[in-house]
């Protein structure tokens, strides 16, 4: 098992059913024939850029940490992983969000990407707010304003997947132990 | 005795030789067939090189089909071609390329790679076609494949399940989606409520029973846009009539226990249904056929995993028999595989079509997702036989898509604006 994973940023808020469209425009999302295919490094330029142009920047210049959001977050059918690229590529640590979308979740967990579930958050955070997150525990601190929330911890897989910085690294780990 | 299991939770408790599995447990799945395409398939085989594996867990359970990008329409798009041909011929694995291609979420089933009872994953959200064949099919993405195709296994969590019993006869004009369509109305659509996400949705009852595949496979494959993680259908009589014949290996039949739990039990009568339209610019938007009939239409577009089987070509040829589409509008049929393209053909269908104006297009996901033959510009209005409708979907972000069945999209296009088929089905 891995050790406690805390994490510490501030937190831009994010209105109900943000989709991946809004998370990244449909014109970024290249098949690998051009160049910034699964890059977050490019693709991470345009994250949130359907829902709110200037985060990107932002979030890039450290600004901002953590996406909390309402209901549905990243649906819009899209089982892509380029949404979730944009957001590691801009330096999102987590989302937090009223619910997500099952591809969103999954693939971000797949990519390292922390996605925890907690009720009304999006009511309970504002932009800028500085929060502590604990994903062993579920346990979030609005450090700002000093409300405590809770979350339900995730499983224990996908702590370790997160820790090891993705499935893939997670599935190589597992690989070369058996 | 394990308790009493749905079909779905069957299946996965199966693959990995479980007695039972229960909602919300998270186990290892063991994976029956896994398949991706061209747009993505270069991420996949990205991935697997990550991974470091020299080769997939049974080459016989992997599959490559060119759908996205099928033909290539550019440079860029025939170089992608390139790379994941290249790739597929390296791992060695089965690829339906150009020319015998078609959507792989139909092709899998098909060519009788995907069979009853086992798990599947596609790299693409419509994977729930398959489920129609009485398996457990969910969407996945590029990550998620490279490890099912190195190491046959993956996490899954198990779904709660949800039965759709379908009751009554379908009146003339109406099909398969509409009960999906209607069903979007309560339960939203993936970009917005998505009440049914994470479910497994099981229809059965009468009116399921009466349905031929590709009706079943029409209604399966439209549950994606509900966010549910699968559709299924279990197996009878004539799943088996469809299976037998293509199956490239054995196969096992799951039944749900009679007295197996479900989160929802839902009940509907297809014979107080009417044609139903998802209107701009959300799947969920739906309204009945009469509240948007006289809209003005510029493009009518009839394909997609969706509509570009046989009996949908078959329905808009049924109209479009002896009549025309109406001057100033485009109308675009496309297959959903080079298969269908040859039935429909074999048939007569085409001639049918092009007599009446209609263009004929090659299998494509292109007519869906904006990328080729059915591309809206500024202001153009749309009625589409294909999922999803969303603002830009198909080119222009000025552009507005009203989805509806294949019926309806012929009816349409023979009077240039939103009709309801039945006026034609006498």
């Amino acid at each position: 098992m891995a050790s406690e994973i805390i994490m510490r940023g501030r937190a831009w808020v994010f209105g109900d059913y943000t989709d991946s469209y809004q998370i990244l425009p449909q014109q970024y999302w290249h098949g690998g024939d051009k160049i910034g295919n699964l890059d977050p490094g490019v693709l991470g330029e345009h994250a949130m850029e359907g829902a709110e142009p200037l985060f990107a920047k932002a979030a890039k210049a450290g600004e901002y940490q953590f996406i909390v959001a309402g209901k549905n977050f990243g649906g819009g059918g899209k089982s892509i992983e380029h949404p979730i690229m944009s957001l590691k590529g801009a330096g999102v640590k987590a989302v937090i969000a009223e619910s997500a979308s099952r591809y969103f979740f999954r693939n971000a967990i797949n990519n390292g990407l922390a996605t925890l579930v907690s009720e009304g958050i999006s009511k309970k955070v504002s932009t800028g707010d500085e929060l502590e997150v604990n994903l062993n525990t579920g346990e979030i601190k609005n450090l700002t304003t000093g409300q405590k929330m809770t979350t339900q911890p995730l499983p224990p897989i996908v702590l370790d997947i997160i820790a090891k910085g993705g499935y893939i690294n997670y599935t190589k780990a597992q690989m070369s132990a058996s | 005795m394990p308790r009493p299991m749905t079909i779905t939770e069957k299946i996965l408790a199966h693959s990995s030789g479980l007695d039972e599995v229960v909602p919300g447990q998270l186990f290892n799945c063991k994976i029956g067939l896994a398949y991706t395409m061209d747009f993505l398939g270069k991420g996949v085989f990205d991935n697997l090189e990550k991974l470091g594996a020299k080769k997939v867990f049974d080459k016989d359970k992997v599959v490559v089909v060119f759908d996205h990008k099928s033909p290539p329409c550019s440079a860029a798009d025939a170089n992608l071609h390139s790379i994941v041909r290249k790739q597929a011929q390296k791992y060695g694995l089965k690829l339906y390329d150009v020319g015998q291609h078609g959507m792989m979420h139909h092709v899998v089933v098909e060519e009788g790679h995907l069979v009853p009872g086992i798990v599947a994953l596609g790299t693409d959200s419509h994977a729930l076609t398959g489920g129609a064949a009485g398996a457990v099919v969910m969407g996945i993405g590029v990550t998620d494949i490279a490890i099912a195709m190195a190491t046959g296994q993956l996490w899954l969590r198990v779904p709660e399940p949800v039965k759709v019993i379908v009751e009554g006869e379908f009146p003339p004009g109406v099909m398969a989606r509409d009960i999906m369509a209607f069903l979007f109305r309560e339960k939203g659509w993936d970009g917005t409520a998505a009440k049914w996400t994470y479910r497994a949705i099981e229809f059965a009852g009468p009116a399921i029973a009466k349905m031929e595949m590709d009706e079943r496979f029409s209604l399966c494959n439209l549950v994606s846009d509900s966010g549910a993680k699968n559709s299924i259908i279990a197996p009878d009589e004539t799943t088996l009539a469809y299976v037998k014949p293509r199956a490239k290996r054995e196969f096992k039949v799951f039944q749900s226990d009679p007295d197996a739990h479900y989160e929802e039990i839902r009940t509907l009568d297809v014979s107080s249904l009417v044609p139903q339209v998802a209107c701009p610019h959300s799947p969920d938007n739906v309204k009945d056929v009469s509240e948007v009939a006289g809209t003005k239409i510029n493009v009518g577009i009839i394909g997609s995993c969706t509509n570009g089987r046989l009996s949908d070509i078959r329905a808009a040829a049924k109209i479009l028999k002896g009549r025309h589409v109406q001057p100033g509008v485009r109308m675009i049929v496309s297959p959903v595989s080079q298969r269908v393209y040859k039935q429909a053909l074999n048939e007569g269908l085409f001639s049918i079509l092009a007599e009446a104006g209609v263009i004929i297009g090659p299998a494509t996901c292109g007519v869906c997702t904006g990328g080729q033959l059915a591309v809206l510009g500024d202001g153009e209005v749309a009625i589409a036989a294909t999922p999803r409708n969303m603002k830009g979907r198909m080119g222009s972000k000025e552009a507005q898509i009203y989805s509806a069945n294949p019926a309806v999209v012929a009816a349409s296009a023979v009077t240039g604006e939103i009709t309801d088929p039945k006026q034609f089905l006498g």
